[in-house]
């Protein structure tokens, strides 16, 4: 049975910035969403309430970072690229201010639909120069993000998880690296943040099928190490399959696709995600079904990789996590 | 005085060197010069309390923009003297008048002359659009909101360190026009941040023309009041009403100047371009001749050569 971690990121935060006086805490009108509600309540004088106004918020944040502070901005990560892109780029990623960017609800982790979910958040942080990216895939990765954020040199974008989020792993983020989950020798699985719970999921449907899988978790997406992971592509036999919480263009999957085509190698590639859509909204179970997103989902994307149906149906794979949408952590759900 | 000069003979000063550029380069920012001169002398010669310069009188070519692997990456703040908690900081919220503020810098002897004549060149560091590299820039403004909100950041920071310095920020009144503005505002309300000050070149122009034909922004001192700041008008070409205004009491409040400005103000025969202001490019040899003549005989200089 997976443990459950209850907001992980409200006790990390408030451990890690505790002692770390140049770390302030904004946030813009989603402080209790964003679980920094508790640190508001205990450290009022380290933290900052910008309101609904997230193109200040951005250059403000710059303008400290000037003055030597290292603001930790909260808020949906929707709102923090798409309305004040301009700022994000003219006052914290051209000049490498040490702004560390706290995106919740990454992908269709929230029902809020298009407003809310951040589905291409991963592809335009990518093509700015300067920026970092992490995003977080379970409990241990949310508990470290805040260390593993803050030892850049430089604006670090963050896919954080909150409410009730799995403990997959025992080890912290370690930035720059990736996770080798399984090593195996027909198909490499590569996924990130709550993609890879679902590829979990599928592993022992898909042993049972005789397929061997090396499965990579990648936390860090940008920099990222093309090198390691042209050695991984190379000890499998069919390709590799991707699978993201996020379009299918710009995000780990073109990450994938690009690290083959530079490298000259031939080796086939199925990207899973959401297709050149927008999603609506639900529950995040629902969406990832209807998307495509899901541990079923894999499977057949495995299968369409390799030429063969393993009759694996949704009876086969571990049971899903239930979570309900308006859960007791968070009762608005949003 | 921060220089051996009267703030009026530096906004002269100002004025000529923007001329004579323009004239020689067939077009320029021309207009800010009428505007803003008074305002950006009374900044270096009087308004800021700044350090000698740490840079080269003669600014260095561009060096390349910031990455992980530009290890030696500077900005232009140093023009405006070294980074101290008892010093002044100043932001160039319009970037476009990059041109009036280098030559403040020259004629306040913080740059050389030789570096108006690298203006727009390329592969120079004194660009057109001030970008953070560029000559007494230390930010990228050239999205015009971006500077007060930065300041504002920049001031309730410095505030927290105990820095006694305070955060300046020169804009201009088109700027108003943006959301971001009012956001910032509200904020450093919001937030007492009362190290942020900022003096704004109300020249009613922007890109299009007459503010009044291209978006109506109202009573702005009232607006900026309702939002929470303090705001004083007065007539930007008085220097003793600007500093009559930079002593207004703002204890808990961020303070702004409205100067209001004349766009062609000693320049006068610009009056014939009205409403287009924002760029000057002279429309025929007979035109550039005739306001070379003109203005030379306002400013009390030679007509250029050109």
């Amino acid at each position: 049975m997976i443990e459950m971690v209850s907001r992980p990121y409200a006790t990390a935060f408030e451990r890690f910035a505790v002692d770390r006086p140049k770390v302030l805490c904004l946030s813009a009108d989603l402080t209790s969403s964003c679980e920094i509600d508790g640190f508001r309540d205990r450290h009022p004088e380290q933290f900052l309430s910008l309101g609904m106004a997230e193109q200040n918020m951005m250059s403000f944040a710059g303008g400290l970072a000037l003055a030597g502070f290292r603001p930790f901005i909260h808020t949906f990560g929707v709102f923090m690229y798409r309305r004040p892109y301009d700022q994000l780029v003219a006052s914290i990623a051209y000049p490498r201010r040490q702004v560390r960017l706290m995106g919740f609800l990454p992908g269709v982790t929230t029902p809020g639909g298009m407003t809310h979910q951040s589905i291409e958040d991963i592809s335009v942080m990518r093509s700015i120069p300067n920026m970092t990216i992490l995003e977080t895939g379970d409990a241990t990765e949310v508990e470290s993000i805040c260390e593993a954020a803050d030892s850049i040199d430089g604006p670090v974008w963050c896919r954080v998880l909150r409410g009730s989020v799995p403990r997959l792993f025992d080890t912290p983020i370690k930035v720059g690296e990736m996770r080798e989950l399984s090593e195996g020798s027909d198909v490499l699985v590569v996924t990130s943040g709550i993609c890879t719970e679902e590829a979990l999921r599928a592993r022992s449907a898909l042993l049972s099928a005789g397929l061997s899988i090396r499965h990579l978790h990648l936390h860090t997406i940008k920099p990222f190490n093309a090198e390691a992971l042209l050695d991984h592509l190379n000890a499998v036999r069919y390709g590799v399959v991707t699978l993201e919480n996020h379009v299918t263009e710009g995000g780990i999957g073109s990450l994938v696709a690009e690290t083959i085509a530079d490298a000259g190698i031939g080796k086939r590639l199925v990207r899973l995600g959401l297709r050149d859509t927008y999603a609506h909204g639900g529950s995040r179970g629902y969406l990832m079904r209807y998307y495509g997103l899901d541990a079923l989902a894999l499977v057949r994307g495995i299968e369409r990789l390799v030429g063969a149906e393993f009759g694996i149906s949704e009876s086969d794979l571990d049971a899903a996590r239930v979570e309900a949408v308006h859960s007791l952590v968070k009762a608005e759900g949003l | 005085m921060n220089t051996a000069r009267s703030t009026e003979e530096i906004a002269l000063g100002i004025r000529r060197r923007v001329f004579e550029h323009v004239m020689k380069n067939n077009g320029g920012y021309l207009s800010q010069a009428c505007s803003a001169a008074e305002q950006l002398a009374w900044l270096y010669n009087e308004g800021l309390k700044l350090g000698a310069p740490t840079l080269p009188m003669i600014p260095t070519p561009f060096e390349g923009v910031p990455s992980a692997g530009h290890k030696t990456y500077r900005t232009g703040a140093g023009y405006n003297g070294p980074i101290a908690p008892d010093l002044d900081r100043l932001f160039i919220a319009p970037a476009h008048y990059a041109l009036v503020a280098y030559a403040t810098l020259i004629e306040v002897g913080r740059m050389s002359p030789k570096g108006l004549a690298m203006f727009n060149q390329d592969g120079s560091s004194v660009e057109m659009i001030g970008a953070e590299h560029s000559p007494g820039m230390e930010v990228h403004n050239g999205t015009l909101g971006l500077g007060l909100s930065t300041a504002a950041g920049l001031a309730y920071g410095r505030r927290r360190l105990g820095d006694s310095g305070q955060t300046w920020v020169f804009m201009s009144d088109g700027e108003v026009q943006e959301g971001q503005t009012w956001e910032a505002v509200q904020a450093a309300s919001f937030h007492h941040i009362d190290q942020l000050c900022a003096i704004m070149d109300v020249n009613e122009q922007q890109c299009d023309g007459a503010m009044s034909s291209v978006m109506e922004v109202r009573d702005i001192r009232q607006k900026f009041i309702t939002f929470g700041a303090v705001c004083v008008e007065v007539d930007g070409h008085d220097l003793e009403a600007i500093r009559q205004a930079a002593a207004e009491p703002h204890e808990g409040r961020p303070l702004i100047i409205l100067a209001r400005t004349n766009p062609y103000h000693a320049m006068s025969i610009l009056e014939e371009r009205f409403p287009r202001l924002h760029y000057v490019r002279f429309k025929s040899e007979e035109e550039r001749a005739r306001m070379n003549l003109s203005i030379a005989k306002e400013l009390g200089v030679e007509p250029i050569k050109y």
